[in-house]
């Protein structure tokens, strides 16, 4: 296999080519050791609840009226964050910073129907565990999210400078990939503080 | 010019041009721009393992002290309040500022040696990682040394840590600065596991990866995985302390065990991050001495896996005496019980590998093979109290803190000294000294055992830990004197291994490249090795490149001296995750001050946030993201964007 290798010498890529480079395998671990994080920030919801009283429950039945369309459009901007760089990886610049411009957009607005939503609640981050839990919780997402529009920004810079091609974006694929895990994580998020109250968790 | 996007490799060998080109492309800038723009992993490793003696060093002055204040019944040397402060500092220290950092010195300095490759996978991430363990190292002593210490014990339980009951700056001086900590050891745990995966020499397929590797492999991931939980669970604490939120405090519907859960979810795969990189390194160095190769390689690789895929399931015997329901006890205790088996793998290995082989005895192989034994006795008193009934008996007493001694000191201490006799003629192109190791290694051997055997007795009669004193009654004064004289000789026995280095440093018997006959790659260049490490990327075809001729294998041979140059950009070899087939030419980043910068951002914006200086946050988060920005902005020279149109 040695001499093999050293006689014949394969033609390899230089530098990251696609997603293919050591970057992608970063972003990776960026994401495994977030999601752990978030993964934590939900145990301490759920066995907080599982151990409390009766009554620790805020809200019993969580109004969605803000936060299912808010959920939908954060979902739907991971497609429209797909389709930008699917517009890198057909030399359709403009598609891509359509697509980032409206990304970036549809984010903004989550993080305002996200405030709207926090200046609903009757209850403050003092008021109880639930209310600190709720509130730290979804903070910490709402921070996520406020870093992915920072991502945002500099990605529709960079392809306004024309500094991408199909070969080298490796950036852009682990922005978007941010960006998808950053809407995932809400999925749960969402569902663990607005639909299992639903199911009878901390009833 | 345009750059090619694909290139095939050069195959041949070192020449005279051919080193001065990659002395150019790989020295890093003299004087202090080179200080503080170094991405060079020998340079950063070597920081790293300064830094944590230092450390190692400021924790042991500290045990000296609480010795004092112990040798004899109701002295009062220390008041209740600085004792509290010492033993937390202390626990603080050598957990998170010495044993995990030390060794990612020593495998931040090996790994691209070990692997065959010119640096690790993310440069600028390795320095990074340095400077945030330095500036959160000086952010706690800052807090130690104006007075507000951690005064908790180093896991720091609710409701003591709270503000109704500690409403100093101590918790939140330790609180931020874990957290803040942890970003050193998550982008470090992150480069391992790339750096591991993908930036390997060609042939160096994953059976082939030396154990040290696997050791520091494994920890970094379960670093990945647990190091949010201690940090959620510090800014959670933070938030309770400083902005009445009710996480911890039962009076607002808190949980306080929740602490406990989230800290020891974090604490036990600590444990084994912080011993399984140093069994790793008794693993690879202790057949050097032996003379031949580890017995049962594949075994051992797997064990150090299964250890700490088991250790993800033992937290809750750290919380037997909380009250939590008989079930879930039994779940643990077993889980606790059961990781024996992998441990003792480990142990049969190291014993047959000395048995089967012709010991060549020196400082290093002291190190390496006592610590055998003083890992057997840490063990046997852990497995002792994995047991429910046995761990309420001897909970909260002195013969933990024996074990935890025996554990830490036996299986980080012991190895991480033994690898620095095997290691310095490498990192410095002198040895140490062998006689004075002698002395080195039976002071500190005599002393550790003098006062920690004993003290698994204090514990059995019953003496609380974390106690400043005692009264002369209860029967304890004797075996506390006898701990106290250990303490001291074991302390003169770490002072003889300063001594040795900084005296070797200066007239130590100049070192070959490979002084110890040894097998593996970082033995086939000089010592110390220049800035490239490889001038031509080896090619492996076994797990023992420099031992071929003597061991046989079906005669596959490696090759050292004639392989790929890689000599027209600051490159090394990219490789597949498994087989270590060569897949990609990588560009390294070169000099850079954004990890720097970023640092001090960081500081701007822990420091503002322990004073509450908002303005100081929103400065260091500015630099923060300019840091990133510039770090971040993709670069034609790396490949990570199209050069210039037109």
């Amino acid at each position: 296999m040695v001499e093999a290798a050293l006689s014949r010498p394969e033609n390899l890529p230089v530098g990251p080519v696609g997603r293919d480079g050591v970057g992608w395998w970063g972003v990776g671990t960026l994401i495994v050791t977030e999601g752990a994080l978030f993964g934590y920030l939900l145990f301490a919801y759920f066995y907080t609840g599982a151990t409390a009283p009766t009554g620790w429950l805020l809200e019993t039945t969580p109004s969605l009226k803000l936060a299912l369309p808010n959920t939908l459009l954060l979902l739907l901007s991971s497609l429209v964050a797909w389709q930008a760089e699917r517009g890198i990886l057909r030399r359709r610049r403009s598609q891509a910073l359509v697509g980032f411009g409206l990304v970036f957009l549809m984010g903004a607005i989550f993080v305002a129907v996200q405030w709207l939503e926090w200046r609903s609640k009757s209850y403050g981050l003092g008021t109880s565990s639930y209310a600190s839990l709720y509130f730290v919780t979804t903070g910490f997402h709402i921070a996520h999210v406020i870093v992915g529009l920072l991502i945002l920004i500099a990605l529709f810079s960079w392809t306004a400078l024309d500094f991408f091609s199909p070969r080298r974006r490796l950036v852009v694929s682990a922005g978007v990939f941010y960006w998808h895990f950053v809407d995932i994580v809400w999925l749960l998020v969402f569902s663990t503080y607005y639909l299992t109250p639903y199911l009878g968790f901390g009833q | 010019m345009r750059q090619l996007d694909f290139r095939t490799p050069l195959i041949g060998v070192d020449s005279v041009d051919h080193e001065a080109r990659l002395l150019r492309l790989w020295t890093t800038s003299p004087g202090l721009k080179g200080f503080f723009t170094s991405v060079d992993h020998k340079q950063i490793g070597i920081r790293y393992i300064v830094t944590a003696f230092i450390f190692l060093a400021l924790g042991g002055i500290e045990a000296l002290v609480m010795r004092l204040q112990l040798a004899g019944p109701n002295l009062s040397l220390l008041t209740p309040a600085q004792y509290n402060q010492l033993f937390s500092t202390h626990g603080m220290t050598m957990i998170f500022l010495y044993a995990a950092p030390v060794l990612s010195g020593f495998s931040n300095y090996l790994w691209p040696l070990l692997l065959g490759s010119r640096d690790m996978a993310f440069p600028r991430l390795n320095a990074l990682g340095y400077w945030i363990y330095l500036a959160s190292g000086i952010f706690l002593y800052t807090g130690f040394l104006t007075g507000n210490g951690p005064n908790d014990g180093w896991f720091n339980y609710v409701p003591y840590a709270s503000r109704d009951y500690n409403p100093g700056l101590n918790e939140d001086f330790y609180a931020l600065g874990m957290v803040f900590l942890g970003i050193s050891t998550t982008v470090g745990a992150a480069n391992f596991i790339v750096t591991a995966f993908r930036t390997r020499a060609p042939g160096m397929s994953i059976n082939r990866l030396p154990i040290l590797v696997w050791g520091t492999l494994t920890a970094s991931v379960a670093n990945l995985i647990v190091v949010p939980a201690v940090s959620l669970a510090f800014f959670l604490l933070w938030m309770d302390r400083q902005f009445g939120t009710h996480f911890f405090d039962p009076a607002g519907g808190g949980q306080p065990l929740l602490w406990q859960h989230l800290f020891w979810i974090f604490g036990h795969p600590w444990v084994y991050a912080i011993v399984l990189p140093a069994m790793g390194m008794v693993s690879d160095g202790l057949p050097v001495f032996c003379r031949r190769p580890l017995v049962g390689y594949s075994l051992v690789a797997l064990s150090t896996v299964a250890t700490m895929i088991l250790g993800f399931g033992v937290w809750v015997h750290h919380m037997f005496a909380t009250g939590l329901p008989g079930l879930g006890l039994s779940f643990f205790s077993g889980a606790s019980i059961v990781i024996v088996l992998p441990s003792a793998v480990a142990v049969f290995a190291w014993l047959a590998t000395i048995r089967l082989g012709r010991p060549v005895i020196t400082t290093a192989f002291l190190f390496f093979s006592s610590m055998i034994l003083l890992f057997v006795i840490g063990g046997v008193s852990g497995f002792m109290t994995a047991s429910v009934p046995v761990d309420w008996q001897l909970t909260d007493t002195y013969f933990v803190v024996a074990h935890l001694h025996y554990v830490l000191i036996g299986i980080n201490v012991f190895p991480v000294v033994g690898a620095t006799y095997f290691w310095f003629p490498k990192m410095t192109g002198r040895m140490l000294n062998e006689r004075l190791g002698r002395w080195n290694f039976w002071t500190m051997f005599l002393g550790f055992n003098l006062a920690f055997l004993p003290m698994h007795l204090t514990g059995l009669l019953g003496m609380p830990r974390r106690v400043y004193t005692y009264n002369d009654y209860a029967g304890w004064h004797v075996l506390n004197l006898i701990t106290s004289i250990g303490a001291f000789v074991l302390a003169i026995g770490v002072l003889l291994f300063f001594v040795n280095v900084l005296r070797s440093l200066r007239i130590g018997a100049v070192a070959g490249s490979n002084p110890w006959d040894a097998p593996t790659l970082e033995w086939a260049v000089s010592s110390p090795p220049p800035p490239y490490n490889f001038s031509v990327i080896p090619t492996l075809a076994t797990r023992h490149p420099l031992w071929e001729d003597r061991l046989g294998g079906g005669g596959a041979v490696s090759s050292i001296d004639h392989g790929m140059l890689l000599d027209e950009g600051k490159e090394t070899i990219g490789t597949s995750a498994l087989d270590g087939v060569p897949d990609m030419v990588l560009e390294m980043p070169k000099d850079s001050f954004a990890p720097l910068l970023l640092t001090l951002g960081l500081v701007a914006v822990f420091v503002g946030l322990l004073l509450k200086a908002w303005f100081a946050v929103g400065i260091g988060g500015a630099v923060v993201a300019l840091a990133l920005l510039s770090w971040f902005w993709p670069r034609s020279e790396l490949r990570e964007r199209e050069p210039a149109r037109g």
